[in-house]
Formats: C-alpha cells, structure tokens, sequence
C-alpha cells in the first residue's frame, strides 16, 4: 500500500478492509502501536485485548460479508461517554477507574454490535465537558499536534487532538456550548454537533441536559457525514429528548452543487474580538465558497454577546443538579476522612471534583436558590428563547449561517487558573447555536498566528445536518487545509 | 450588587460543597467577576417572553413520551454496585444517621 494506514482518509479504509487488502486486526494494531507510543495526553485508557477483540468481530462480519463501510475502521471515544470494556472517568478524579455496567447508546451504535467499528480507547477532556482548553482535565492537559505549547481546545480536546495527529481516523465529541467546533477548529479537523436530540444522550455523562449533543470529530466532511448516518436515529425508550426522527443517509447529498445557495453572515461575528489572522482566513474561505456560486446574505444575530451570560448562567443550573448525583454512596470518590452523612458528602464532593466544576456547581446552585431564581435563572431562559427567534428571522433570509469558531486560534498552555472569565468570553461564536439547539460544524479553513489552524463555523437551521455537511464537502473538494498535517507526522 | 464571603459559605453548603477561607475569597472575586457581565441581561426587556426551557421546543415537539410501566431491563444489581465506595450484602453503606 501506498499510503500508509493512517494517513488515509475514513472512506478509503473502509475500502480496503472490504476489499480485504488489510484486516481490521491489522488496522487495530497498526492505530493501537501509534497511540501507545503516543505523549500528548490525548488517551486517557487503551485495552489492546478489547481492541483486538472488537477486530476480530469486525474481520469475521467482513469475512461473512455482512460488513458495512465503517466496519473494522477505528474509532475512539470521547471519555463523557461510558463503555463497558473500559473505564470511565470524565476527565474527573470523581470517577477513576469508574466501570459502566452498560455502553451508551453512541458507543452501541458505533460499536460492533452497530456499525462495526473497533473501539481504540477512551480521549481525555476537561473535567465533566466543563471547560475550553482540556486543561480542566484531572487527567492533565493534552498537547496540540500542530504545535506542542498550545491547547487542543475543548472540552472535547483529546478527541481533536487524536484525530489531527492520525492517532485515530474518527472519533466522538459532546458539544454543550461549543465543545465539537472549538477544539475541531484549533486542532484542523473536521468536526460536526447536530441538532438537539439527534444523537441519543444514553450514557452521556450529563453536564447540561438542555445543551449537551454528541457528534463524530474526523477529518473532512464526508468521513464525518459517514459517522453521523450511524450515530443518530431515536432513542425513544431511553432518552427522553432523542427527537423522534428517522435516521438519514447524510452522504446522499454531499455532491450537490451550491450555486445559488444563500449564506447568511452575522455582522455580530465579525466585530473588534475578531483577531484579524483569523478574519482573513475567514474572508478567504467566504470568497471560495462565493466562487462556487453561493451567496452572502448579511444578516444579524442582535443577541450574540448576550449568550454568554445566558448559556454561563443556564450550564451550571443544569450542572448544579446533574452532578449532585455524585455523594461518595453509589458510584464515585468517597473521602476517606469524613463525620457523619452530610460531612461525607462534603468532603466527598470537595476532593473529588475539579476547581471549575465546583465553580460552576456553585455558580448554579445560587441562581437556582430562593430569590435569585427569577432574575437570573428564568431571565436567562427568556433571553434564550429570544436568540432561538433570532435565529429563525436569519433563516427567513439565508439557508445556512457562515462565521467564524472561535475569535483566535489556540492560545498557550497554562494560560488556565489565570482568568476562568477569558474562556468563557472565547466561547461567544459558538453559544448561541448551542442555546437554540441548531446543527452547527467546524472546517478547516486555513492558518492564523504561529500556523495555527482556523476553523469557518457553519450553522445550519434544525434537522439540516446534510447541508452543513454538503458546503463543507464541496468546499473541501475545492481546497485541501482538511490534508494538511502537523510537522513531524 | 455582589456577593459577600457569608453568601459563599451558604451557597457551598446548598451545593454540598466545603472550601477553605484562601478558596473561598478567591471563589468571591471570580463569581463576582462572572456576575459582572451577568448584569447586562438584566437591561434586556423580556416582557411577554416565555421562558425557552428546551430547544425542542422551538421545533414544536413539547409532549414528553411516556413509555409502557413494564420489566425492561434484567437484575444488575451486581454491576451497578462494582462502583459503589463501599457495599454489604447488596447495600449501599454510609455512616449512621440514626443513633
């Protein structure tokens, strides 16, 4: 073979495991040898037995010829979701060495018992999906592949991080407020949260319930398109807001042309934050896409910078009560030193979590108590049914929405600690399609400052996955920044 | 208006959660720094606007499914409390609430 295993691209493995020209053993191998020998910290746990294991399932469906096109190819998981033949921490000291009796419905589907693809391992991410940097993480930090002193973003840092340094050809993120696009864009990679309720939320570790979407992280759009067709479909019985809505062929429409397509570009996302390295990559790729026929629609998104306070107030409210669950009695860290129950939960819960999480824990405990909740909680609620209006006016007049990720390209490790408001602030382009719920996705569209990667965020109106995925691909067969690799890969 | 150190103390307790004084006047001044941009959704006029609970919403599905009250799911009590800190003859211990 020419090109070796793990520079091809998802389509063209799963063309030569089909064809047999390799074994989904071999593959296994060839990706498990990379990620051991691996040090950016994007693993969090690997269990070669349970790999092969998974492989040798694959090979004999390939074999029977009852494989489908991402039989044998591998995936790894974001450490949010839990699986049963590995650990589950997400990214917290809270559940080390935490073992799920049961996979979540992601990891099924994309599993042996779905689509055949073999489980590589668990990603690191920041501590419960809280966080924009991965350095949240218990876990430590991990390492950007196109430049070792920066962040990989996040929260789904270690699954952008695996797939842009070719430790593994897919993998899965969550995005609550951004955390698929970001770390997608600071990474180079291709990466896509589709609408609220699309992808079951079973066995998602809950960070915000209203927000949190699950979402395939490759490298181009049409592997992710590949990826997204397995993963949604309803969930009905065990997620009570999976949207009863068929499964969808997301790679059907891929080679549709996009003359004539209206795209819509929020002056709120082009404002004073914009560095200006990633507002000509930005320009540019507007420009290749005009090229290819398609239109831009000024429009406006009046409430951009509103959602931070909304999205930052209604997260950790969610927060606040998901992770109560965490007391040190049914699962979890428990203090080794403690009085009676109430002690126990306390120090239970004060040793186990991070400092992030107990600041949003506390930031939602206290916009839920007694004479708070009005002015805060449910006037953050209004104000996000005001931005999902916002959106539908926009989309009266364009049929997607174009911007950028993020308002710089990935910033220096250890910044962390220093100001957590920063991050938040950072967060500003991609909340308000998170507080809607819209499909949103991130493609690689150049390099800004240092050679940092940037991403062109593309907003999509509900259920319209496949025309996110359509522009991107066909921007993609028109330029290549989806291959461009890291140094030294 | 700002939070005060006593609002700390009672918040951590609501939240379970204990911090000492170091922790507790850094935590002061980052949610005070938080709460600062907070405020400017206070100017927002949201009269006759109703609250947006869930983004489903928004695409008309609001009637939460039920399903049928039947066995799905067989006994794992055993897997469920290989995590659990500490368990005896398929308990849950904690320390003694009543004496």
């Amino acid at each position: 073979m020419s090109t070796s295993l793990h520079d091809q691209s998802l389509s063209e493995l799963s063309a030569a495991l089909r064809a047999k020209q390799v074994s989904a053993v071999d593959v296994a191998q060839h990706f498990l040898a990379r990620a051991q020998a691996d040090t950016s910290g994007a693993f969090l746990d690997i269990n070669a037995d349970a790999t092969l294991a998974q492989a040798r399932a694959a090979d004999a469906h390939l074999a029977a010829g009852t494989g489908g096109c991402l039989t044998g190819v591998p995936i790894a998981h974001k450490d949010i979701f839990v699986t049963r033949d590995f650990p589950t921490t997400a990214g917290s000291q809270m559940l080390k060495g935490y073992q799920s009796p049961f996979d979540a419905t992601i990891v099924q589907r994309m599993g042996v018992d779905g689509a055949g693809m073999v489980t590589l391992g668990k990603l690191n991410c920041d501590e419960f999906a809280m966080g924009s940097a991965n350095e949240n993480s218990a876990y430590g930090p991990v390492s950007n592949p196109w430049d070792r002193s920066r962040v990989p973003g996040g929260s789904s840092g270690g699954s952008a991080a695996a797939v842009a340094a070719r430790l593994v050809p897919a993998s899965t993120g969550t995005d609550t407020g951004g955390s698929i696009r970001q770390p997608a864009s600071f990474c180079g990679i291709t990466g896509i949260k589709p609408t609220y309720g699309r992808a079951s939320r079973y066995g998602m570790i809950a960070y915000a319930s209203s927000l949190d979407q699950g979402g395939p992280m490759a490298r181009s759009a049409e592997d992710c398109a590949l990826l997204l067709s397995a993963m949604c479909g309803p969930d009905l019985d065990r997620d009570s807001t999976s949207l009863d809505v068929p499964a969808e062929n997301f790679s059907a429409s891929l080679a549709q042309p996009i003359r004539g397509l209206r795209i819509g570009i929020p002056k709120e996302f082009f404002g004073e934050g914009l560095a200006p390295d990633v507002r000509s990559a930005i320009d540019a790729a507007l420009q290749a896409l005009q090229d290819q026929g398609a239109q831009l629609v000024p429009i406006s998104l009046p409430r951009t910078e509103l959602a931070i306070p909304v999205y930052y107030i209604i997260a950790p409210a969610e927060a606040s009560s998901n992770l109560s669950r965490f007391d040190g009695v049914k699962f979890g860290h428990r203090a080794k030193d403690h009085g009676d129950l109430l002690d126990m939960y306390k120090k239970s819960r004060s040793e186990g979590f991070g400092e992030e999480v107990k600041r949003r824990i506390m930031t939602g405990a206290y916009v839920l108590s007694h004479g708070y909740y009005d002015a805060y909680y449910l006037q953050a609620q209004k104000i996000r049914r005001m931005i999902a209006n916002d959106f539908q006016q926009a989309f009266a007049q364009c049929d997607v929405i174009a911007g950028p990720v993020a308002p710089t390209v990935a910033w220096a490790l250890g910044r962390q600690g220093v100001d957590p408001l920063a991050d938040y602030l950072a967060d500003i382009f991609t909340l308000p399609a998170s507080l809607a719920g819209l499909p949103g996705m991130s493609v690689p569209v150049g390099f800004g400052e240092g050679g940092m990667p940037v991403g062109l965020q593309l907003i999509g109106n509900y259920l319209k996955e496949a025309q996110l995925l359509n522009v991107a691909h066909q921007y993609q067969l028109a330029t290549d920044f989806h291959q461009s690799k890291p140094q030294g890969l | 208006m700002s939070l005060t150190l006593p609002d700390i103390e009672r918040i951590a307790h609501l939240a379970r959660l204990e911090f000492n004084a170091e922790q507790q006047t850094r935590l002061l001044g980052q949610l005070n720094g938080f709460f600062d941009i907070v405020d400017q959704m206070q100017a927002v006029n949201t009269e006759g606007i109703t609250p947006l609970a869930h983004p489903t919403e928004v695409m008309g599905e609001v009637a939460l499914r039920l399903r049928p009250d039947v066995v799905s799911e067989p006994d794992q009590r055993e897997a469920n409390q290989r995590s659990a800190p500490a368990v005896e003859r398929g308990l849950f211990l904690v320390p003694k609430v009543i004496e």
